[in-house]
Parts: structure tokens; sequence; C-alpha cells
């Protein structure tokens, strides 16, 4: 990012927080119930100086990032096997497009049923949330694949696992990584609500996670608390985006090279 | 190198198609020497490509024989896998766009498990040197212009040291001064490794040319109408395009291929691959 980029950033960030100070000072409609950011702020400097609060971050930080690998892990091998085999696609997809409408939080029920730890449940749930983006996308991705590739790596002696290994993944790796960087958005999304109704992390109110702060200071009237931890998830999706990206444009040098 | 010479013998082939079976070759023969650079020149529809995807594996024949250095490399009952002693360069880059040339053109030795990857580095810096790629091994395939990306891509195929390289309309598509460049690239490294070569081309003039020698087919079904020596010394420059010979052998083949050509035009067939 250019320098001028990051100002205008800063810029956009600073009229927010003045529009909305400005709105809670005059009463003005629907931000007027709100407290202004600097009463956010003030509640934030409390939050941080508590263990809770850190400790929220590493909870729900580490729920997503399992159900984000499990995702990955589960949902890229499947999305390859859809694409490649037409009977196991004939088979599989049917079930999955049928399944895949249904929203991940209506699985907590049964994920509380599936799963003995009330993490392993939460984790299941995020993992629901992310998986079709990701095998939807590597579905498409390797359906794409120019099959000449394919031709010329046999022709150049590959066999077939190698074609596999060394042509048809990297070749995809464009579309997994964009099913990555989406379906770590969507993590996100559902651990919140995920922790809400799993009902926070058993072993007393710390290990909650962000979402079970949420709605812990929502039941105790601190609205102030409230924003900041939704503003606390924004910046956490943001930045597993970011590092999604980056780590995934790590792996594809190439694709800088036009 | 190990230059095989290659015998297509009555190889016959059809598709099924809505209208009924379409003979796409009939009982085409040609034979190819060892070091030979064998140009098929033919209408689309002569079945050119059929035949190269029979000798590469990628399709099976319905009738007649192929065979590689005197070995039966497939018939009716037995398609030919796919190998790297028939490497195929195909009509538009099949570079591996996630690999730099470099890794490209050690992709065959280091799979086959010929050689080690060290060994297989300083062969292909030496070889990209050679074909006067120097300077370009780190890049990816996608920041090289058109007819560097093709140079890599025959060198690639080259450094396996194929018993017979395919090539299968390589230069379709590019501009005339960049495709007279590629034609004395592809002719510097064939006169440096002697391979086998089996081209592909609806483009008479090419043909003439690279070639050692010349077959020209006819479209529908692919017959070999005849095969013409090219009596022209080698190595080959660009000024041999404005030499007698090379025009009467460029009117001889032209003749042989229109009459074809006309044939299936007037009678408005569809084209086949």
């Amino acid at each position: 990012m250019s320098r001028g980029a990051v100002l205008r950033g800063a810029l956009g960030i600073l009229a927010f927080l003045a529009l909305w100070e400005l709105g809670a000072r005059i009463d003005a409609p629907v931000v007027g119930v709100l407290p202004g950011p600097a009463e956010v702020a003030s509640s934030f400097a409390d939050l941080v100086g508590s263990g809770g609060y850190w400790s929220s971050w590493v909870a729900s930080g580490e729920r997503v990032l399992w159900g984000f690998a499990a995702a990955m892990a589960v949902g890229v091998p499947f999305g390859l096997l859809l694409a490649i085999n037409q009977r196991a696609k004939a088979l599989l997809f049917p079930p999955f497009e049928i399944l895949r409408p249904i929203p991940p939080l209506a699985w907590v029920p049964l994920s509380i049923l599936f799963w003995p730890t009330q993490n392993l449940s939460i984790e299941f749930v995020i993992f629901m949330g992310a998986f079709y983006t990701v095998v939807l996308n590597v579905v498409g991705g390797a359906e794409q694949i120019d099959r000449r590739h394919v031709l010329v790596a046999r022709s150049l002696g590959a066999g077939t696992w190698t074609v596999y290994r060394r042509v048809i993944l990297p070749a995809t790796l464009p579309s997994i990584a964009t099913g990555a960087v989406v379906g770590m958005g969507i993590t996100w999304e559902v651990v919140v609500a995920a922790e809400l109704i799993s009902g926070g992390g058993g072993s007393g109110g710390d290990g909650g996670g962000l979402g079970f702060l949420l709605w812990n200071a929502y039941q105790g009237g601190a609205i102030a608390q409230v924003i900041v931890c939704m503003i606390s998830l924004g910046v956490a999706g943001y930045a597993s985006s970011v590092a999604v990206r980056v780590l995934s444009e790590r792996l594809m040098p190439w694709k800088e090279a036009r | 190198m190990n230059p095989a010479s290659l015998q297509i013998e009555d190889v016959a082939k059809s598709y099924r198609s809505q209208s009924g079976e379409l003979l796409a070759l009939a009982s085409c023969s040609i034979e190819i020497a060892p070091e030979e650079l064998h140009v098929i020149v033919g209408p689309s529809g002569c079945g050119k490509t059929t035949l190269l995807n029979a000798v590469a594996g990628f399709q099976g024949i319905d009738g007649g024989v192929i065979r590689l250095g005197g070995e039966t490399l497939c018939t009716p009952e037995r398609q030919a896998e796919p190998g790297a002693d028939r490497v195929v360069v195909f009509q538009h880059s099949t570079l591996f766009p996630w690999r730099t040339v470099l890794d490209n053109v050690t992709y065959g030795p280091v799979i086959q498990g010929r050689r080690s990857r060290a060994e297989a580095r300083s062969l292909a810096r030496e070889r990209l040197s050679q074909a006067g790629l120097a300077g370009l091994e780190d890049r990816y395939p996608a920041e090289l212009s058109s007819g560097a990306q093709r140079r890599v891509e025959i060198v690639r195929a080259l450094v396996n040291e194929p018993r017979v390289l395919l090539l299968d309309e390589p230069f379709r598509g590019m501009d005339q001064i960049t495709r007279d460049l590629m034609h004395e690239a592809l002719l510097e490294l064939y006169d440096r490794a002697r391979p086998t070569v089996l081209f592909i081309t609806h483009d008479i003039e090419e043909a003439v040319f690279l070639g050692s020698r010349v077959t020209a087919m006819s479209a529908r079904p692919g017959r070999v109408k005849a095969t013409i020596e090219v009596d022209l010394p080698r190595p080959r420059e660009a000024g041999l395009r404005a030499s007698a010979r090379f025009n009467e052998l460029l009117a001889d083949i032209l003749s042989l291929v229109h009459d074809e050509a006309n044939r299936a035009f007037v009678a408005g067939d569809r084209e086949a691959a």
C-alpha cells in the first residue's frame, strides 16, 4: 500500500469516528442510543487491563484457527475429488448441494450432540461455515485447469500421482487461496453466534471468547463494552483475511509475475 | 540423444459423430528415419493431429500399427502410454505457469528420476544458454515473450532426449516475423541435437523451410498424397526462402495440397480436429 492510501484510509476511519461522536452527543436517531467513541475508548482501556479480554481473543482465535484448518484439510481434498472423479461427483454433489444452504448456526444443536466438548462443538460450527466455500472454490478452480498441462506432464513422464501433486494441485492453488480468504471471513462471522449459543467457555467467564464476552456485556448493560467486542471482531476478521492473503501470495510467487 | 525411426503403417482412425462414423484417417503410411525432421502438412481435418496424438499416446488407433525404433508402439488393441521418449510441444504454451523457466526445463528429467536435481539444473542452464535464453532461468513464463516461451518449451522437450520429438503446429498464431525467427531458432536446436522430429502444420512454407521430407495429406478421410524430399542444404537460413529451389518445392506441395483442400472446400465438410 502506498503512503497516500494509508493516509486516506486513516482519514476515513477518523471521519467515521467523528460522525459517530457527533451523533451520540446530539442524540441523533438510531446512533443516539449509543455511547460515543470516547466512552468506548475508555471502556477499551479498562478491558485491556483485564486478563479476560485477551484470553477471549485467544479463545476465539483458536476456535477460528481449528475450524478453518479443518475446513481446509477436509475441503481441499474433497473438492479435488469432486472435480477429478466424475463418479464421485455424481454421487456426492447432490447431498452436498442440499446441505449447503443450511446456515452454519442451524448445526448448533446437532453439533452439541455430536461432540464431547463445547469447544469442539463451536469449532464444528465454524468448520461448517467455511467448508462449503472452500469446496466450491476448489471444484471451480480444478475444473478449469488447462487439460494440456496434464497431457504435457504425462508426456514428460509424470505418473498419475505426480500429475495430481505437481500439476493439478498448483494449478488449483489460486482458487484454493480465494476459497481460503472468503472462508476465513465467514469463520469470524460464525464464531460470535456459535459462542453466544453455546454459552461461553464452561470454565467460568474466561476463555468464553469474544462472542461470549459481547453477549455477557450486553446482559450486564455495558453497551460500550459490547462495541469494544464488535470492533475487536472486525479487527480480528480483517487481520486474519490479510494474513491468509499474504500467506497465499507467498505460496504463489508466479501470480505477481504478470 | 537416441533418435529412433518412426514407422506409421496403414493407420486408420474413425470418430463417432451424430451423422455416423467419420473416417479421420485411412490407411496412412509414413516412414521417418532416425534424425529426420519430418513435416506433415495438410488442411484442417486431414487427421494429422490424430496421428500425432496416437504416437504421443493420447489417443488410440482403429487400424494399422505404429513402430518406434522397430518396436511396436501402438496397435488397435493397445494404445501407447504417454511418455518422455515422445515429448509433445503443443500449439499454445503449456509451460507450467507456477514454475520458473529453469524448473520447467528440469521437470521431465527430475520426475522421471533420470537425473538428480542438481544435475538437471546444470544441464538445463547449459541448454537454455545454448538456445539464447540465458538470464531467463529464474523468470516465470508469464514474464516472457511468446517467442521466448516457445523456445523454452522446445528446450524443455529436448532436455529429455526423446526418441522422437512431436511438434503440433507449435508456431500457429504467431506473427510472420516472430515465426521466421522461431524457425531459425528451431533449426539451430535441431542441428545441434539431431533428434527425430515429427512436425505438424498447415503452413506449406513452414513445411518446406524446416523439413527434411514433407508428407502432404489430403482431407476427409486423411490419406497420404505424397512424400517429398526437401533437398535443401542445412544449416538453413532465412535467405533460403528467396531461392529458386525453395519456391519450386513450395509450388509442388502447394499443388498437391490445393486440389484436396479445394475438394473439401467445395463439398463444405465440417472441419474436424
